[in-house]
Parts: C-alpha cells; structure tokens; sequence
C-alpha cells in the first residue's frame, strides 16, 4: 500500500534531479534540510529517526544529497524524507516535507474496530507488514 | 493616500458653517491618531445637500456618545476622551456622492477582548442614520494594546500543518453534496470516497445541520469511520469538518464534545451563529486541541455591496481576533464574488504578522497582528483543477482548496475526482519549486501530469474551459481591476 | 514533469563550431581579470597564472561544448606563499571566476583551518569535516595551513581522517566542489610529499611571492584611501622607511603588517588630534595621517636596538 504523506506522493518517485530542483528551492529560502527515516509509516508516528541534525549554512543541494545517499546505504529499505525547516518568526516550523525512499514492499495499516457505548468506536491504526 | 486637489480642508469647513456635529467636538481636522486609537474608515454617502464633513462627524458622534441633542450629563464625564473623533474626509476616487471617513476612538471605549461589544459600537447605530443614504465599513485598524486582549485563533497555520503532518503545499477539500438529503450512511460514503482519493479534508455544507433526514449524531458516527478507514488506506491524517452549528449553544457544546469523544482533529460553525457564539466555541476548541473551521454563511447580505455594509476585511479582522482557524474567504476565480487583488487583501489580512498599507489590495491601514495566530483562508466554490496554477499563483502554499462540484461530479467518480484535484496540485507545485513559470506554463504542466493521470486527464476535459468570467461589484478603488478568469 | 522534448533534441547535436571571443565575453570573466588587475597591488606572477587558468577552462568549456571532452577537469589548487600575500583575497576571486565559467554552481568561500575539520574526540573527526564540506559543495573550500592536517609525530592523530574524507570528495565530487590549500611554500612541499594523494589531486599550483617595498607602500596608500584617510609628504616617506625595516624584523607578514600599523597609526592620530587641537577640526586634519603617527612605532625603537647592538 503506498502511503501518501509528504508533498509529492501522488507523483511518480522523484528522479535524484528532481529532489535536488526541491532542495534547492529549500536553500534558496533559507531553510535548514533534515533527512529522517523510518519503518513504522503511521500517520501519528511524528518522530522518525534523525539522519543527523538538520543542515544549516548549505548553498548547496550536493551536501544533501551527500547524506541522503548515506542515508539510503544504511537504510535502503525504510522510509526517508526530507523535512525543510524555517526559523523565521511566525514560522519555527517544517515548511516542506516529502518522501525520497520508501520500503520495496509497503507495509498495511491495519485498522481495529473496537466497540463503545452508544454505537461509538474507537479506532487503532497499526502498520503490519 | 494621494486626493490631495480635493481634499476638504477642515478647519475652513469648520469655521464656515453650523456643523451640529462638528459643532459638538466629532469632528477635529488636525487630529492626530494616537498609536493606541481603534481607528474605522467608513465609505459614506450623505443625503443630498448634506456636507460631507457633518456626516462624518454625525458617524464619529453616532458611533460612540452622541445623542441627537446637547446633553448636561456629559458635563459630568471626561467626554473629550469619549467622543470618536472624525479627523479626516477624502472624496472617493471615481465616484462622486462618496466620501472616505476616517474615525479614531479612544481605547476606553471599548471592552476587552469582546467583538460584540466592539461591533456594538462602531456598527451599532449608524448604518441606520437619516442623514446618510448608505454607510460601509471599510477597514479598521486595532492598536496592538488592544489586539492582546484577544486569544485569536485557537489553533493557527502553524500548529494546524503540524498536527496534520501536511506542509509545502495547499489543503485540499470538498464540500459533500448534495447539500441535502442525504443519509448519513449515503453522507458518510461521498466522505470516504473524497478522502481516499486524496484529499486532506471533507467538509459538511453551512447548512448540514441536524434535519429530518439525517441525524447529527448519524451524520457524526459515519463520517469518522469515513474519515478513520481513509486514514489507514492512505497513512494520511484526514479530517471531516463536523458542522456543530445548532439553535443553542448548550447543542452546540454537545455536537462539539461528540466529535471530539469520536476523534475529529476539527469542527465547524457558520457565521451566523453570532459573535458571542464564536468566542465560546473558539475557547472550547482551545481548550480540545479542536481546529475551529468558520464558514463565511451570510456574509455576502452585507459585503456584497459597495456603498454600503461591511467590508469582508473588516469581518476578517474581527474575527482573526475572535478566534477561528479557517475561514472562507474567496477564490477570485471561481464562481462567488471577488476580485483577485481584493480577495488577496483579505487572504493577507487573516495570515500576515503585520498588514502593510495595500490600497490596491484594499487595505487601508498598517496593522500589527501582535503575534496573533494566523487564520488558514479557504478557497471554496466553483474551482477545478483546471486551474490549479492560478489558484497556487494567486494564494500560494497556506490555503484549503475546496474543490466540491470539482470533486464529486468527475465523471469516472469521486476518488478520480480527488485524485484529479491532488494530482494537478502536486505537479504544479513540484514545478513552481523547480522554478517554472506557472502563470504561463500552468496549462502545460496539467496536461503533461494528466498524460499519466486519467483521472486528471478526465476532469481538464470536463471542466478545463470553465470560468466565471463577471465583473466583480467589490473591487479596489485605487486600480482598475482586471477581468476575473486569464 | 520537466517534460520538453524539444529543447532536449535541441541539445543532442552539437556546434560545429565555438567562437572563444564570444564566449570570454559572455562568460564575464574579462571583468574579473580586470578587478583583479586593477584593485590587487602587484602579485604580477599570479595573475599571469589566473590567465592562463581561465584560458584553459574556456578552452575545456568549448571543447566539452564540441563534445571532444567530457570528464570535469581537476580544479583544485594550491596556493603557497608567505603570510600576508594576498592568498584569501585571490581565492575569492577564483570562486567567482570559476562561478562564472561555470565549474562551481554557487561560486562561494568556505575558509577554515585545521581546527574546522579535526575534532579533539574519536569520532568527532567525520562529522566536523562532513559538516564543512556540506557548506562548502558549490563553492570553494580554501584550507589555510593545510599543512596542519598532517601530523607525522603522531600516529593517531584525528588529522589523517578528515584527509582521507577530504581526499575522498575531491576525487568523487569534482562537479560539487573546488579545494583550495594554502600554506608556506616550503612547508607545503613537505606536506605534499608525505602526502601524495593530494600532490596529485591538485592540479593548478601558485606560488604568492612577497611584495616589494614599493609594492607594500602603495598597498598602504590603497588601504587608508579606501578608509578616506591619506599619508602627507612626510608621513609618507616615513612610511616607505618603515617598511624597509619591518621586512627584517620578526613575523613580518606582507600586507597584513600594513595593515596592523595603519590601524595603529590611526589610533594615534586620533589621540594627537585630541591632544593639541584647540577649536573645531577640519576634514582636512581629521583625514590626514602624519610623520608623527607612524614615527612613535616600536618599529623604529627596534631598529635602533638592534643596529646599536649591532654597533657595539
């Protein structure tokens, strides 16, 4: 099941060139790379592992995607995303985010029912492989 | 602003005639504001034969302490400090018969953190006034003092992409339709259909409520395993705006704490609900994590019109203060009124820290938000993904696209439709990030995306020709406007 | 979605001709070479090296354009002279000149020293050196001292580590970034001889020689203009005098020398100022170095000693 979080998950898997346009276009305004991975695809699953710290002070995309092969080598079967941060005030936030690894086979959320008063249910999403 | 060959010079008009207004202190050419004055510019129209200077400040005296005559009570207040003081009066551009007024009052009038009691005062009265034969609200500016006596929006952009996990890129939506009739099982299908496809958002209309054929608490029930079942096909957080609007607000603290038991990240009110109403539901959902949704509902009975109401950034303002999290606020290219520059003076008003003086995009006055949150504009009524660059171009990456008849009528169903809507969106801003022109190459890069998407290919088929190509009625006074649809 | 097919046709076949003029002009790097004439005081050796440099990677340009090339060309350097030489100010320069032909795509500086890149730590080493390189792919990385890397004495030292990445990226990564080495001469020979994977890693060498004393008076004369500030008649001879004995005293270092004394002689022009003007200054005396600034120098104090030692 391809899971679809990230910016351009309805798109066919970016080329390297194409993540390289985007990280450049990150740069150019300022904000910081983070690479993070991850196995378990949740959508509440908010901190994957940090490949490092987010990048700071790069003009370039090559430092980038220096890591981001790095990262690739030691996990070439997980999730791996690259985040954008900005520090601008008002922001302090991710202001980009998309997916530029995924698993060979994609693990399922498997959703549980389970029973409240009231015809109420509550729901569990858990990622199965 | 640049009138300066007609500008009416107060104090001439002052010493010139029996100005009963003026007269009583409302009106003061030489005023200065002071940085904590709320200041209003009305747009008015007086009657034939009155002079614009007593009309503004029989607005200034109609709008804070006047009655129609002297009275010796005033002897036993402070009531220079009282009186809004009218300190300026420019001819409109272009249109004779109207004026611009500008009003300042002093911060004691006003209540903290109450926009019933501020509307109370500088609407309370006056768009009824026998001098005037229209009055409009055109914009305010609020001293920062007074901003911090509000919470704002409970949630805000930045915590809502964060709690959503979504960022880059705008929200997508759709309103389920039909508006009414639906089961809530038959409701709840078009939900999870819309969300699967790969919108981030469904949306109850305005006037979902409670009716004979479909209960709340049905509507509520189905629509979260709508929203949950989507949730764990495409990994996504996914939302439903449950539609908490009722007769009450005891009912609506009952539908808003369901849908928060049933796990929605948002619920929704109309406008009409009132601003008291607002408040409260704003501090419910602050103190629930809950993302407050605000449709715009009637709106459109008192902006619409030029001459006279109220300005749409006017009620953007207030209620950025009141404190909600969405908030409908044009398209510029779909079917509702609008002009681009205007609708991008709203958009600016509702996510900026600090609103610059914009007279083309209608905006008035500098404004200091104080750090408020930012409310998240939706774009909501007759768009389609034909033009997803326009809509990115015009409104850029912090804003709900809501596409409903443009989701729900694709004619291969609507999960094509969704899918349509998030593919065109994807692809044109993975383009504009590269550094494509998408004003110009937007219809090129649709069509390269829907030569691998059919269901896209699909919809710019259907829809790819459509616009609303009408003359808007509220439109800048400072430019001409351009034609709606390019 | 970058989806044009016919300007990549476009691109397949090649020009049959390129026309060198055409291209120099185009490419801007004329305007470099004239800054670089026009606002460095002497260096006469490197810039003839700077022009050759630049011929050679337009001619490598024209020549990939013909397609009778393809690989990119070796561009790191080293740059070896004494303190003070003008080697920062000239690698600036060269990012920009090699931003311009285009062999780096951002064309910025990244200078650093040994302490930059090798951590005090095992396992600090990577992660400091990986970080810089980041910020300098693009761009150039200008390592002063480089020498320092290298510590034969100590076996363990963290220095060979940052080496092996560095060697590694300025083989591997030549399209993302330029390396620049810096030193004395006769230090980085032996460095480079210890060290040949860098030896043969450089391809450009260029040799900074010291200035002359004419050289380092107009270097002078530059600076305090630059500053709105000028030498008189006196001053100015002093100063050439000054700087024949600085030469030969220790820790000379060219044009930073210059640099430091002025900085000093400005300093005492000011307290002279204070000191003896009775009503308002003019322009005039505010912008005007005198012999008397420059002659309290220790400069000549140890001159004196030393030709008095020498004398007795």
């Amino acid at each position: 099941m391809r899971i679809t979080q990230g910016c351009f998950s309805f798109l066919p898997d970016l080329t390297d060139d194409q993540i390289v346009a985007q990280v450049e276009y990150c740069l150019s305004n300022d904000w910081a790379i983070g690479i993070e991975f991850t196995d378990d695809p949740h959508p509440r699953n908010t901190f994957w592992e940090m490949w490092g710290n987010p990048m700071f002070d790069l003009k370039d995309a090559a430092g980038v995607m220096m890591e981001l092969k790095a990262c690739r080598k030691a996990n070439p079967d997980s999730y791996i995303r690259l985040n954008a941060f900005d520090s601008t005030r008002g922001f302090e936030t991710v202001r980009m985010s998309f997916i530029v690894n995924r698993p060979k086979v994609e693990p399922k959320l498997d959703l549980t029912r389970t029973d409240v008063m009231g015809r109420r249910m509550d729901y569990t999403l858990k990622a199965m492989r | 602003m640049d009138s300066t060959t007609t500008e009416i010079r107060g104090k001439e008009r002052y010493k010139a005639g029996v100005l009963k207004y003026a007269q009583m202190g409302y009106w003061n050419g030489d005023y200065e504001p002071k940085d904590t004055d709320v200041i209003a510019l009305f747009r008015i129209t007086p009657q034939d034969g009155v002079d614009p200077i007593e009309a503004a400040a029989a607005v200034a005296g109609e709008s804070s302490t006047a009655t129609w005559t002297v009275v010796w009570t005033d002897r036993l207040t402070a009531c220079d400090s009282y009186r809004a003081k009218a300190y300026r009066v420019d001819p409109v551009p272009g249109t004779p018969g109207q004026y611009f007024c500008y009003v300042a009052y002093d911060l004691i009038l006003f209540e903290e953190g109450s926009v019933a009691n501020l509307t109370a005062s500088i609407i309370g009265n006056v768009f009824s006034f026998k001098p005037l034969k229209a009055a409009r609200l055109e914009d305010m500016r609020f001293p920062v003092a007074y901003v911090k006596t509000y919470k704002g929006p409970p949630t805000g952009i930045v915590v809502e992409r964060e709690r959503l996990d979504k960022f880059g890129k705008p929200l997508l939506g759709a309103t389920t339709k039909p508006k009414l009739g639906l089961s809530g099982k038959n409701y709840g299908r078009v939900v999870y259909e819309g969300l699967k496809g790969g919108l981030d958002f469904m949306k109850d209309d305005e006037n979902i409520n409670s009716q004979p054929f479909m209960h709340w608490r049905d509507r509520f029930l189905y629509c979260m395993e709508a929203v949950n079942k989507a949730s764990a096909e495409t990994g996504e957080i996914k939302g439903h705006y449950l539609n908490i609007t009722a007769g009450t607000m005891e009912e609506m603290y009952r539908r808003a704490e369901f849908a928060k038991e049933l796990g929605s990240v948002i619920v929704m009110v109309d406008l009409i609900v009132g601003w008291t109403a607002i408040q409260s539901i704003s501090e419910w959902c602050r103190a629930n994590d809950m993302i407050l949704h605000m449709h715009r509902a009637g709106h459109g009975t008192y902006t619409r019109q030029k001459n006279h109401g109220i300005s749409f950034r006017v009620i953007a303002k207030w209620l950025r203060l009141a404190g909600v999290d969405h908030l409908h606020a044009g398209t510029a290219v779909g079917k509702l009124e609008g002009d681009p520059m205007t609708v991008q003076g709203y958009y600016n008003v509702l996510r900026e820290a600090k609103n610059a003086v914009d007279l083309e995009r209608g905006v008035f006055f500098e404004q200091d938000w104080g750090d408020l949150k930012k409310v998240m504009p939706v774009a909501s009524g007759g768009i389609h993904a034909g033009q997803m660059h326009q809509l990115l171009s015009l409104f850029g990456d912090d804003v709900v696209l809501q596409f409903g008849g443009g989701t729900i009528g694709h004619p291969m169903g609507i999960q094509a439709g969704a899918t349509a809507n998030r593919v065109a969106l994807e692809a044109m801003v993975l383009a504009r990030n590269e550094g494509r022109d998408i004003d110009a190459e937007g219809p090129d890069i649709l069509r390269a995306a829907a030569r691998w998407c059919k269901p896209l290919e699909a919809a710019l088929d259907t829809w790819g020709s459509i616009t609303f190509n009408y003359t808007s009625t509220d439109t800048s006074d400072f430019v001409p406007t351009p034609a709606v649809a390019v | 979605m970058t989806d044009t097919p016919d300007a990549s046709k476009a691109v397949d076949q090649p020009p049959a001709t390129v026309d060198l003029a055409v291209e120099f002009a185009a490419s801007g790097v004329g305007e470099i070479l004239d800054e670089l004439d026009r606002e460095l005081v002497g260096l006469k050796p490197v810039k003839q090296r700077i022009r050759e440099i630049a011929a050679l990677l337009l001619v490598e340009r024209a020549r990939q354009k013909l397609g009778l090339s393809t690989e990119t060309p070796t561009l790191h350097m080293s740059f070896t002279g004494n303190p003070g030489t003008g080697k920062t100010t000239v690698a600036l320069r060269m990012a920009n000149l090699l931003h311009r032909l285009g062999y780096v795509r951002k064309g910025h500086l990244v200078s650093v020293t040994r302490d930059d890149l090798v951590g005090q730590y095992i396992g600090h080493t990577a992660p400091k050196t990986k970080e810089i390189l980041k910020k300098a792919m693009g761009g150039v990385l200008f390592i002063d001292e480089a020498y320092y890397l290298y510590r034969p004495d100590n076996e363990r030292d963290y220095g060979q580590e940052a080496i092996e990445i560095l060697l590694q990226v300025m083989e591997n990564q030549r399209d993302d970034l330029v390396v620049i080495l810096a030193g004395y001469g006769d230090r980085m020979d032996k460095f480079f001889a210890s060290n040949p994977g860098f030896r043969s890693r450089i391809a450009h060498h260029i040799d900074f020689p010291d200035y002359s004393d004419d050289e380092l008076l107009h270097i002078a004369e530059t600076m305090l203009e630059g500053q709105n500030y000028h030498l008189n008649a006196e001053a100015r001879a002093l100063m050439a005098h000054y700087i024949e004995l600085r030469r030969a005293q220790p820790l000379f270092a060219n044009a930073r020398s210059i640099r430091n004394a002025l900085d000093r002689a400005r300093l005492r022009q000011a307290n002279r100022l204070f000191e003896t003007a009775s009503g308002p200054v003019g322009a005039e005396e505010l912008s005007t170095i005198k012999a008397e600034d420059i002659a309290m120098s220790r400069v000549f104090q140890i001159a004196e000693a030393m030709s008095d030692k020498a004398a007795s």
